[in-house]
């Protein structure tokens, strides 16, 4: 899971070189240019890539990792 | 006078959060310096997302629009989305853990620590605290230019100019001298806790000033698809604005968060590891809630027209502004008193909460890595450590507010300088946490190989003057990133690593 999604993170830097809309001019809801709208999905995506990481490939060993580097400073010396 | 007065009570709001928070404080100078590391997820994201959002986000992206089009989003806020969060998960957990382990308050002890090297810090403080100012420089002049549009006209008698884009408008000296004394007021009071408290408060109100700035104006223009009928149909695409290899290369900036002194200082602050997992999941949409209105209303600026008093349809922004002044003038113009004093409160928080961790951050890194290294840190008292901060941080100011009246700058491009030397040293903290080999020789030269670069380009473009330069058609960060690179890998090669016992202490071995 850890390698599909840090891939998933490198496909999404790839796509963000969007030649496809780089000239396109169409106005989405009437309002909002393509290029805009494409990017703006890309940020909700990132998002939703990086929840994905958190869940999947969350370093969890770290915080046991400070208690214990935090416990073994204080056995042998008080300061 | 009624937008001034709103502004005038948001300042005092800030004010009033510091007093609140000195009641908190615990009077020490772990206290004033990490808010004795007891930040949670929901302040520690609005602390580092405030901080990250500066006047570039909103001054600098509206008026970058307005010249280049669409594309803006793109080069910046799109690929900060996905590299920020990759920094924060993968250097920014790490440092925190580093910091809470072995007292860390600066990235300075980090780096001497981690190389086994006293003078690293020396070298390093200089240079990451010039590469601050510019940084102070963005809020400065964005908060210069935002005041400028939304007073125009109010205070005549008082503030005379010829200009009529000006004539009555707060001008730059005052405006500087008020934002910088109620941010400085607010962090002395209460240190990084304030600096964390006020983030989250006007990180909120800067991401609903934000999108109501976006409504109202659209509204003033008669409805977003009007008012995107009138856009310059060149600022609708890329074509002719940005190159293809720009918009790739623009992906290296966003790095800068891995060195910027304040957003360590913020990382430090957490309370745990899992602190961070709401920041580096939210951290783009944040972007996106923010960006996105700043980049429609800067090519709205674009077309847009009003009623003149002749009845005649008028620009909005005249053809003679500037772009630091665009969404000052959008909001001005298209918002009544109220809304405009609100919205302005939220551009203010938006470049305050910037600088009141960049302050918080200077301080923190004369005092610790200067005073308490050469003199030793229980010579001094609390009192005393706290005093010789806010003393530097004083000075930096002043220098930056001095700067500010004497260079002005288009604020996008001078972010992107300030944020390029950052980036460009990103490769050292990435190689300190990851890579056992890497030696104080290759540090060394990475760092002033890097610095004397980008010096160089720098007055190359006229100290940020020349908006457009590139070198070979690449964004200038390019160039910084690859001397960083080959300098420290080279050199590392040939040298000798630190001894054993540092390493294992921050890389260790998986035997272990």
């Amino acid at each position: 899971m850890r390698k599909i999604i840090y891939s998933a993170v490198i496909l999404l830097a790839a796509l963000h070189q969007d030649f496809w809309y780089w000239n396109d001019a169409t106005l989405v809801w009437g309002f909002m240019p393509i290029g805009l709208v494409y990017h703006l999905a890309f940020s909700v995506v990132s998002g939703l890539v990086w929840a994905l990481a958190v869940v999947y490939c969350w370093p969890s060993g770290v915080e046991e990792e400070v208690k214990q580097a935090l416990a073994e400073m204080e056995t042998p010396s008080t300061s | 006078m009624i937008t001034l007065t709103i502004i005038i009570i948001y300042l005092a709001m800030l004010l009033a959060l510091g007093f609140i928070s000195a009641r908190y404080s615990r009077g020490t100078a772990a206290d004033f310096f990490v808010a004795s590391q007891s930040i949670g997820p929901v302040i520690l994201l609005m602390s580092i997302f405030g901080t990250t959002m500066t006047a570039f986000a909103m001054v600098g992206s509206t008026g970058e629009a307005y010249i280049r089009g669409i594309g803006v989003y793109g080069l910046m806020a799109s690929w900060s989305g996905l590299v920020h969060s990759a920094v924060f998960f993968l250097v920014g957990i790490k440092l925190w853990s580093y910091g809470k382990k072995y007292g860390y308050v600066t990235q300075c002890q980090f780096f001497r620590d981690r190389f086994e090297s006293s003078g690293i810090g020396y070298l390093l403080f200089p240079i990451l605290v010039g590469l601050v100012i510019p940084y102070l420089l963005v809020g400065i002049l964005g908060a210069n230019s935002v005041i400028t549009g939304v007073t125009r006209g109010a205070l005549p008698d008082i503030f005379p100019t010829d200009n009529p884009a000006t004539n009555g408008s707060i001008p730059h000296w005052l405006t500087g001298l008020v934002i910088c004394s109620v941010t400085l007021t607010y962090v002395f009071l209460g240190g990084v806790r304030a600096a964390a408290w006020a983030n989250t408060f006007q990180t909120i109100v800067f991401m609903v000033m934000g999108c109501v700035a976006f409504y109202i104006i659209s509204s003033k223009l008669g409805g977003m698809e009007a008012a995107s009928q009138n856009i310059n149909p060149e600022r609708l695409v890329r074509e002719g604005e940005i190159s293809h290899l720009e918009f790739l290369t623009y992906c290296f900036v966003p790095l800068s968060v891995g060195m910027f002194p304040h957003l360590f200082q913020n990382w430090l602050s957490a309370k745990s590891a899992k602190t961070f997992r709401l920041t580096v999941i939210a951290h783009p949409i944040f972007i996106m809630i923010v960006w996105i209105p700043c980049i429609m209303i800067g090519i709205w600026a674009t077309g847009a027209v009003i009623q003149g008093a002749d009845g005649n349809m008028v620009r909005v922004v005249p053809e003679t502004a500037n772009a630091n002044s665009v969404l000052g003038i959008m909001v001005g113009k298209l918002s009544g008193d109220v809304l405009s004093g609100l919205v302005t409160a939220g551009v203010l928080a938006a470049i305050m909460s910037s600088l009141d961790s960049q302050f918080m951050c200077i301080g923190t890194m004369f005092t610790n890595d200067i005073v308490f290294h050469i003199f030793g840190k229980d010579k001094f008292s609390d009192q005393q450590k706290v005093l010789m901060a806010r003393t530097f941080i004083v000075l930096i100011v002043v220098i930056s507010y001095i700067l500010s009246l004497y260079e002005p700058r288009r604020v996008f491009t001078l972010g992107v300088w300030c944020f390029s030397g950052f980036a460009a040293l990103f490769p050292l903290v990435f190689a300190a946490i990851y890579w056992r080999h890497v030696t104080k020789m290759g540090a060394y030269v990475c760092i002033i190989a890097t610095t004397a670069t980008w010096v160089y380009l720098f007055q190359q473009s006229g100290y940020g003057d020349n908006e457009l330069y590139k070198v070979m058609g690449l964004m200038p960060v390019v160039i910084l990133m690859a001397v960083s690179i080959i300098s420290l890998v080279a050199v590392s090669f040939v040298t000798q690593p630190p001894s054993k016992e540092t390493i294992e202490k921050f890389i260790p071995s998986r035997a272990s």
